[in-house]
């Protein structure tokens, strides 16, 4: 076995409030990625999705802090200092940020942005780079790159930008692309072009990629496995190819039910009663408890283990008897 | 952008020319003739009267008078000075010089410590944000006539160090005389110019696109240079061009707290002595120093924000 | 009395510390000008050349100025012109602006494009500009420098009030209102200007600090208010006294002055729903913890005329 590309355990990240307390919005994640692994991170606005890839990167807000490690190639993150983080960041991560529009400088060009990590931080020559940033770009499908290069963001679509932000990443060539939501802000007719092109790149340059959606079927179709989190824990995880066949966890389910779907033998389009509530909201037992309806008394007083369930882990006290009442209706 | 700069200009040269209108039209339709200035509390004879006002070329309507007036400026032939007979565009040009060195030294203090106060507010929050923001609470509320007695009882007359009034001999002598006033005038601003300074930069350093270079492994220092300093510089681009604009316009107070012979100080002069020919010159003079500084912090702005040089107006 | 407590706690939680205490002053202030003949210790104007620049004593609180005028009795009864002048200015502008501001934001199209460009050209005026022209025309006076201010300031008030009445005007309930046929002057004046009065109240006190800061110049320069009546901008400019060092019958007015306006200024932007600096809080800045949050809330600093 390999040594892992990225190693969270018992990440948690708590945020100061205005009166002196704190909230916690991560409790407790466990995962790892093997080097060239595509991991989906799937779950509800809220479910702490974004603020582990926050916490991967360290860009979590100023009044958050996190607890736990997080080793990357074996690494401590969150010992690093700021020259060791600036090495990590520039070579070692790669993020594609979900609005694309907001999370590139409107007022430099392109051509500018492309090119700036390989000047400031690798010492290439401009004109070299910008050659390089030309090449990536019509890697990622963007013709006439040459000219997109001395374009400003608000002249081109958010369909372009968004490749432009991949093109960005491509050029660092890190050995891990995490890519949060990279596809929300864009038309639907566009989203599968951006995930064709990410997913397609990050193979053949074999790099490990974290993707984080809400949308569990994307996350299927372009990760090896995939965690399910909820209210700041990981509450499911398995391999993306038997998720369909053996969810085991109730908001988990829920989630494949509530997905509308053409199939006339699928279940019932089902959703999920209720609002998702974030970390700090939640009781001490399940937090999936006050939405679930196979719930007990007990699932709200005690919080469930992750356990191994079935080839993947789940965290669940009822696991068991859930599935074996759904193995007894499908039969 | 040249668009921009077309419909700049234009509005620049409108706004001129109806202040124009404005500031001429207005004086000369006050209560009471301009002649009778010239005659003081004496009744003149309805000849001697009548030659005034064919000398003043009063006797012709109100839009010849303009006309001619306009297209004599337009020759740098401002009139002459009612009071003294001496030429309107000397007495101004005397002054213009000090009144300019007086911006010019005000607009560096401004800029130098109003920069510098709203840069250390926004890169160090809590206490040095505090105590900066205390400082540019209050300092936005002194009068510069105020902070003119406070530095002339200080500096002046308990230590000395510079003239309470009036400038002396030279280059140096007039910078010297101009310390005070240009102190005076920049308390205010640096206040306001650290406010905006800080709002901005703070605004900008909690900017995605800032996060990406940050987790790009981009040096702070570049981070700071590249995205943030330079995303915030319109709106402190814009508030220079206003506090310059402003600065114009209160030199009307601190030139004559200190007796600086300079443009501000001639106005008030001349609205005590109802000068016209003066007043108009300077007034307008003072119009097109605001309007002018207005426009070129937008159009400064234009060129460091590529989102503006499309839109045809920023208002 | 525990009816007063209530009220003083909520008070309290509304302007916060800081605008509580602004108020606090404002209040003793007004108080001042209003109950002058009653509060001064003596005639502001009553001179006694044996007085002249008496430091503080029982006869003279705080001394007396340059003529031996009790310097007390002159600040208290120079509140009086100070504070009269800046509350017609902000009146009358307000008189003028409002129904300017509301007639743009209803209408919008080319009603709005008209206001917002005489309103341009006004602003391309400096107040104080506009005020030293109009006293060489009419004669200086408390009255031409309050006309001249209020043309100026009517921009300033009318363009804040534009704006908060669009937000409402394009806000569903008041399509709610027009669809049961309520008339325009009915939902503008009981509804859109009933829901921005904070706004309107905030700006007018820091307008109220402006003009306050713009008619003292003028009273400074001898433009304004006249000489012998008592104003703190008239009391600023006895160089006499400033020259020969009786500094503090100069600095008191423009320490009054000072704080009045920053008084305004704080309790303006209280009201109006501004954000306090920092230093005002308790704790840690609010910012800092709701970083990715609310990055949109950026902070409107009020352009003033600068004096």
């Amino acid at each position: 076995m390999t040594a892992p590309l990225l190693e969270l355990s018992g990440l948690t990240v708590d945020v100061a409030t205005d009166d002196g307390g704190a909230r916690t919005l991560l409790e407790g994640v466990d995962l790892t990625l093997a080097p060239g692994e595509a991991l989906g991170l799937v779950g509800e606005s809220g479910s702490g999705k974004s603020m582990t890839m926050r916490a991967v990167t360290r860009l979590l807000p100023r009044a958050a802090s996190a607890t736990g490690a997080i080793r990357f190639e074996g690494a401590d993150v969150l010992g690093m200092n700021a020259g060791e983080l600036r090495r990590y960041r520039d070579r070692g991560v790669g993020l594609v940020f979900q609005d694309p529009r907001a999370h590139i400088n409107p007022t430099r060009r392109i051509g500018a942005f492309l090119v700036e990590a390989l000047v400031r931080s690798r010492g290439v020559g401009r004109r070299e780079a910008l050659a390089r940033a030309a090449a990536v770009l019509a890697e990622v499908g963007i013709d006439d790159p040459q000219r997109r290069l001395g374009q400003y963001p608000h002249e081109v679509s958010g369909g372009m930008l968004q490749r432009v932000m991949i093109a960005s990443v491509l050029l660092a060539e890190p050995r891990l692309i995490l890519a949060d939501e990279p596809t929300t802000a864009l038309d639907v007719t566009i989203q599968r072009e951006v995930v064709a092109i990410l997913d397609r790149m990050r193979r053949e340059r074999g790099m490990g990629m974290v993707f984080i959606t809400h949308d569990l079927d994307l996350a299927l179709a372009v990760c090896g496995r995939v965690a399910v989190m909820y209210a700041g824990r990981i509450v499911e995880l398995r391999s993306a190819d038997t998720l369909h066949e053996r969810a085991a966890h109730p908001y988990t389910l829920g989630l494949l039910g509530s997905r509308p779907s053409v199939d006339a033998r699928a279940e019932r389009l089902t959703a999920i009663p209720g609002r998702p509530v974030s970390a700090f909201e939640s009781g001490p037992g399940c937090a999936f408890a006050p939405r679930c309806s196979f719930a007990t008394a007990g699932c709200e007083s005690a919080p469930p283990p992750l356990a191994d369930f079935d080839g993947g882990v789940v965290r669940c006290a009822r696991v068991q008897e859930i599935h074996a009442a759904r193995m007894e209706t499908k039969a | 952008m040249a668009r921009l700069l077309l419909h700049r200009l234009g509005g620049l040269l409108t706004t001129l020319f109806l202040s124009s209108v404005v500031i001429y039209g207005s004086l000369y339709l006050a209560p009471g003739s301009p002649e009778n200035v010239l005659f003081g509390s004496r009744s003149p004879s309805a000849a001697a009267r009548a030659a005034v006002r064919r000398r003043l070329h009063l006797d012709q309507p109100l839009p010849v008078r303009y006309w001619d007036w306009l297209t004599g400026v337009l020759h740098g032939d401002l009139g002459t000075s009612m009071v003294t007979g001496q030429p309107v565009a000397d007495r101004v040009g005397s002054g213009l010089g000090n009144t300019l060195l007086l911006v010019v030294m005000t607009m560096i203090l401004v800029v130098l410590f109003g920069l510098a106060m709203g840069l250390t507010a926004a890169l160090l929050p809590g206490r040095v944000d505090g105590v900066v923001n205390a400082l540019t609470s209050v300092s936005v509320t002194v009068p510069s006539f105020v902070a003119s007695a406070l530095l002339i009882s200080v500096f002046a007359v308990r230590l000395g160090w510079f003239p309470a009034s009036g400038l002396g001999q030279g280059f140096g002598g007039r910078v010297d005389g101009l310390v005070l006033p240009a102190v005076a005038l920049a308390i205010l601003s640096c206040g306001f110019l650290a406010r905006v300074t800080r709002n901005a930069v703070r605004d900008q350093l909690e900017r995605e696109h800032v996060q990406t270079a940050l987790v790009r492994g981009l040096p702070r220092a570049v981070v700071l240079r590249s995205h943030v300093l330079r995303n915030a510089l319109p709106p402190i681009i814009t508030a220079i061009g206003l506090l310059t604009a402003g600065t114009f316009a209160s030199t009307l107070v601190v030139e004559s707290a200190f007796a600086v012979p300079g443009i501000g100080q001639l106005t008030i002069q001349s609205v005590a002595q109802k000068d016209f020919p003066v007043v108009q010159a300077v007034a307008l003079l003072l119009v097109a120093a605001f309007v002018v500084c207005n426009a070129a912090g937008d159009l400064i702005q234009a060129v460091v924000d590529p989102r503006l040089r499309e839109a045809g107006s920023t208002s | 009395m525990n009816r007063m407590k209530f009220t003083w706690t909520r008070l309290n939680k509304a302007l916060g510390r800081s605008g509580t205490l602004s108020l606090a002053f404002l209040t003793v202030v007004v108080l001042a000008a209003v109950l002058a003949p009653l509060v001064a210790p003596a005639d502001p104007n009553q001179s006694s050349l044996l007085d002249a620049y008496a430091g503080p004593s029982g006869a003279h609180l705080l001394g007396a100025d340059g003529i031996g005028r009790d310097l007390l009795s002159r600040l208290i009864f120079g509140a009086r012109t100070s504070l009269l002048g800046p509350a017609l200015v902000v009146g009358v502008s307000l008189l003028l602006g409002i129904p300017l501001a509301l007639l743009a934001s209803w209408y919008g199209g080319w009603v709005d494009g008209v206001i917002a460009r005489v309103f341009d050209l006004v602003y391309a005026l400096p107040g104080l500009l506009l005020a030293v022209l109009t006293v060489a025309l009419f004669g200086p006076g408390l009255t031409p420098a309050v006309v001249a201010l209020s043309i100026a300031y009517i921009p300033f008030l009318a363009r804040i009030v534009r704006a908060a009445a669009r937000q409402q005007r394009v806000s569903p309930y008041v399509d709610a209102l027009a669809v049961q046929g309520f008339g325009v002057l009915r939902i503008t004046v009981r509804h859109i200007l009933r829901n921005i009065v904070p706004v309107v109240v905030g700006q007018a006190a820091i307008a109220f600090g402006y003009a306050l800061l713009d008619l003292a110049s003028l009273s400074y320069l001898g433009l304004a208010v006249q000489a012998p009546t008592s104003d703190w901008g008239v009391m600023v400019s006895d160089s006499d006294a400033l020259l020969k060092g009786y500094w503090f019958q100069v600095t008191a007015p423009g320490v009054l002055i000072v704080l009045t306006v920053l008084a305004l200024t704080v309790l303006g932007a209280r009201i109006s729903g501004e954000k306090p600096p920092g230093y005002l809080r308790r704790g840690r800045p609010a910012r800092a913890a709701s970083a990715p949050v609310d990055a949109a809330g950026n902070d409107r600093t009020t352009v003033g005329a600068a004096a």
